[in-house]
């Protein structure tokens, strides 16, 4: 059992030696902003590991200082140990009176003066009324209750149950902050040809794949409940639809007579645009997912290739990669394949290769990855200025994927000695590992999964 | 060697003087002595003789036979091997520079044999199947993958050989031959491969 404020500590020194190794370049890196919470300490309600995960979902968002209380049980990383926490030798320390002093007594106020000479903003308190699950958010400012949240939980061996966690915890970060949280979401990737899903705390990583076929490029659809990706056949390249919930997939219509790749939804996901590789080169297509009808053909490279395409949120346009400047570069053009133009900007001859855009769900970005003196790295293009800056510089980084809240992006990258998945945040510039296995490429985030697609099939 | 011909020459001296003292004193009457015996015994003679000419011949035959199908094993290895020699030939390789699909000088005489080979067998269908190193996007490999496809078949091509005898594919960086993170690795898996589709057997030395 390791509290997890030990945890924290060492992850806070990781981040912040790997921050120092170079990935600070284009970071806003705005200190001190961030409102405390406290998650408070309830010893024996069988919740610690609801507690361990909504702490570190709302760590993960880099939004708050998460507040860890002296003494360290308030969160746990185990699961519940109902009745076998020694607290009262714990609470033998310096921080004893004080955690005690402020505990919520049976009226549930809190001494909020003591939680504000913590540092704390709020204080978010677990606990369970009989099948329900009530998570009550404190405005320490205010000195009194924000928002209570009440959840019906599942049980622990329950499939969803994560998920519902998560959801918890982002009713709790809105609660909070006003905004939405990302930890009710998944990350699609592709490891030794197969598809899988993992949470975005790195957890309940599972295969999707049902097939034993060479995939490609996993894609969420908008809904988050079903998602396309490519496969090798036959000397081609297919696409397929599978729906999250129950697995079932059926080929995108006139896919198998080409090598068709890099498949993205239209926000309203009635069009799936992908690439497609012919004797003329590799050029863009759009398909009507719906009806499986109207085929069209969005450019037309001849000497050059067109691929990666994809969407603005408001699916007015496309941006995707031309190899018409002579090396790969990204550029945009509107949803009908007309006003194609160069995106972002670089310096013939100078700036190396620039591939696998990815529109930001805000609109605002597109982030890519470019060759910088032989390795690739990752890449932010604001869209109204036509800037770009560069995210990582250590070791090689590629193949960005936007969290649905637009500050976070999952990419893969070679900094830990192998291959695997990372994730950035590009406000605090804090860096984490999503997964620790060799060989996890080609992540793509879902949106925010607000059902439980899983438990409903 | 001369004492046994000449005891050869004298056994057969009096063999001879045998038969001829034999010829002059009739031999006492056998004990059957009649016609039908004696007919008998001429044709039990012309009998042995024939199945000794049979025999001969049988042996002849088989010695014909024999030469026969090890000049048929020998032509058909011989054919084996140049199947197989045109086969290699065939399934050589081409490689490309970084982020290349056009055919390099060195190795336009490999595909030149290729030609040959598929001039002298029509019915030979191949495919071209692009492969990438790993330095590259993952994704805009296919498409790398697949220019040096389309390089491969349109030199075929532009040398004479019908297109719809030639399959393309890419495979990206998905399929190395040679699982390195150096540069000797890397050349090897920039590469064109080619595979016989169809009409692979008995291929014809051009």
């Amino acid at each position: 059992m390791i509290p997890v404020f030990l945890a924290v500590l060492l992850t806070v020194a990781q981040d912040t030696s790997t921050i120092d190794r170079g990935v600070r370049i284009g970071i806003i890196y705005r200190p001190g902003v961030r409102p405390g919470l406290v998650m408070l300490p309830r010893a024996g309600m069988g919740l610690d590991s609801v507690r361990a995960i909504v702490a570190r979902d709302l760590d993960y968002s880099d939004r708050f200082e998460v507040i860890t209380l002296p003494g360290g049980d308030s969160i746990r990383l185990a699961s519940p140990s109902t009745g076998t926490r020694g607290t009262g030798t714990r609470r033998s320390r310096s921080g004893t009176a004080a955690t005690g002093g402020a505990q919520a007594g049976a009226g549930g106020t809190l001494n909020y003066p003591l939680y504000q000479a913590l540092g704390a903003d709020f204080a978010l308190d677990i606990t369970a009324a009989g099948d329900t699950t009530v998570a009550t958010l404190h405005d320490i400012a205010a000195a009194g209750i924000r928002r209570t949240v009440r959840a019906k939980l599942l049980r622990l061996g329950d499939p969803d149950f994560r998920q519902a966690v998560h959801r918890l915890a982002d009713q709790a970060l809105q609660a909070a902050l006003g905004t939405p949280g990302i930890a009710a979401t998944r990350i699609l990737f592709v490891k030794d040809g197969k598809v899988y899903h993992i949470d975005q705390d790195g957890a309940d990583q599972k295969l999707v794949s049902s097939t034993d076929r060479q995939a490609m490029s996993p894609a969420w659809g908008a809904n988050g409940q079903h998602f396309a990706y490519m496969e090798f056949q036959a000397g081609k390249g297919w696409l397929y639809l599978q729906e999250m919930a129950t697995g079932k997939r059926t080929a995108v219509s006139t896919t198998g007579t080409a090598l068709d790749f890099t498949p993205a939804f239209s926000p309203d996901g009635q069009t799936l645009a992908f690439s497609r590789a012919t004797e003329e080169g590799t050029d863009l297509y759009t398909i009507n997912v719906k009806n499986n009808c109207c085929l069209r053909r969005l450019t037309v490279g001849r000497f050059s290739d067109n691929l990666s395409p994809t969407f603005s949120p408001d699916g007015q346009r496309v941006a995707f990669v031309s190899t018409r400047p002579g090396l790969p570069q990204i550029y945009v053009m509107a949803a009908d394949g007309t006003d194609q133009q160069l995106f972002a900007p670089f310096d013939y001859g100078v700036t190396g290769a620039s591939n696998a855009p990815e529109w930001s769900p805000d609109g605002q970005s597109v982030a890519f990855h470019r060759d910088v003196a032989g390795t690739l790295q990752v890449f932010v293009l604001d869209v109204r200025t036509r800037t770009v800056r560069q995210l990582t510089s250590v070791g090689r980084n590629e193949d960005p994927t936007w969290a649905p809240d637009s500050r976070h992006l999952a990419f893969v990258s070679d900094r830990s000695g192998y291959r695997q998945l990372w994730i950035i945040d590009l406000d605090t510039g804090r860096i984490r590992p999503l997964l620790q296995q060799s060989g996890a490429r080609l992540p793509a985030w879902s949106p925010r999964l607000s059902e439980a697609p899983s438990s409903t099939p | 060697m001369k004492s046994v011909s000449l005891l050869l020459a004298l056994g057969l001296g009096a063999a001879v003087m045998a038969a001829a003292s034999c010829g002059g004193n009739p031999p006492p009457p056998a004990p059957t002595p009649n016609a039908d015996s004696a007919a008998a015994a001429e044709r039990a003679r012309q009998d042995s003789a024939a199945a000794a000419q049979a025999e001969r011949d049988r042996q002849a035959r088989e010695e014909a036979d024999r030469v026969a199908a090890q000049r048929r094993a020998d032509s058909l290895a011989a054919l084996a091997r140049a199947g197989e020699e045109v086969r290699n030939t065939l399934a050589a390789m081409i490689h490309f520079d970084l982020d290349k699909s056009n055919i390099r000088a060195d190795d336009m005489g490999i595909l030149d044999q290729k030609v040959a080979i598929l001039q002298a067998n029509p019915e030979l269908r191949i495919r071209v199947a692009g492969h990438c190193d790993e330095r590259g996007s993952d994704e805009y490999n296919l498409a790398l993958g697949n220019r040096r496809a389309q390089a491969g078949k349109q030199y075929l091509v532009s040398h004479g050989i019908d297109a719809s005898r030639i399959e393309t594919q890419s495979w990206g960086e998905e399929k190395p031959l040679v699982n390195g993170h150096d540069e000797s690795a890397w050349s090897q898996n920039r590469r064109d491969e080619f595979e016989v589709t169809s009409g692979g057997d008995n291929l014809r030395r051009p």
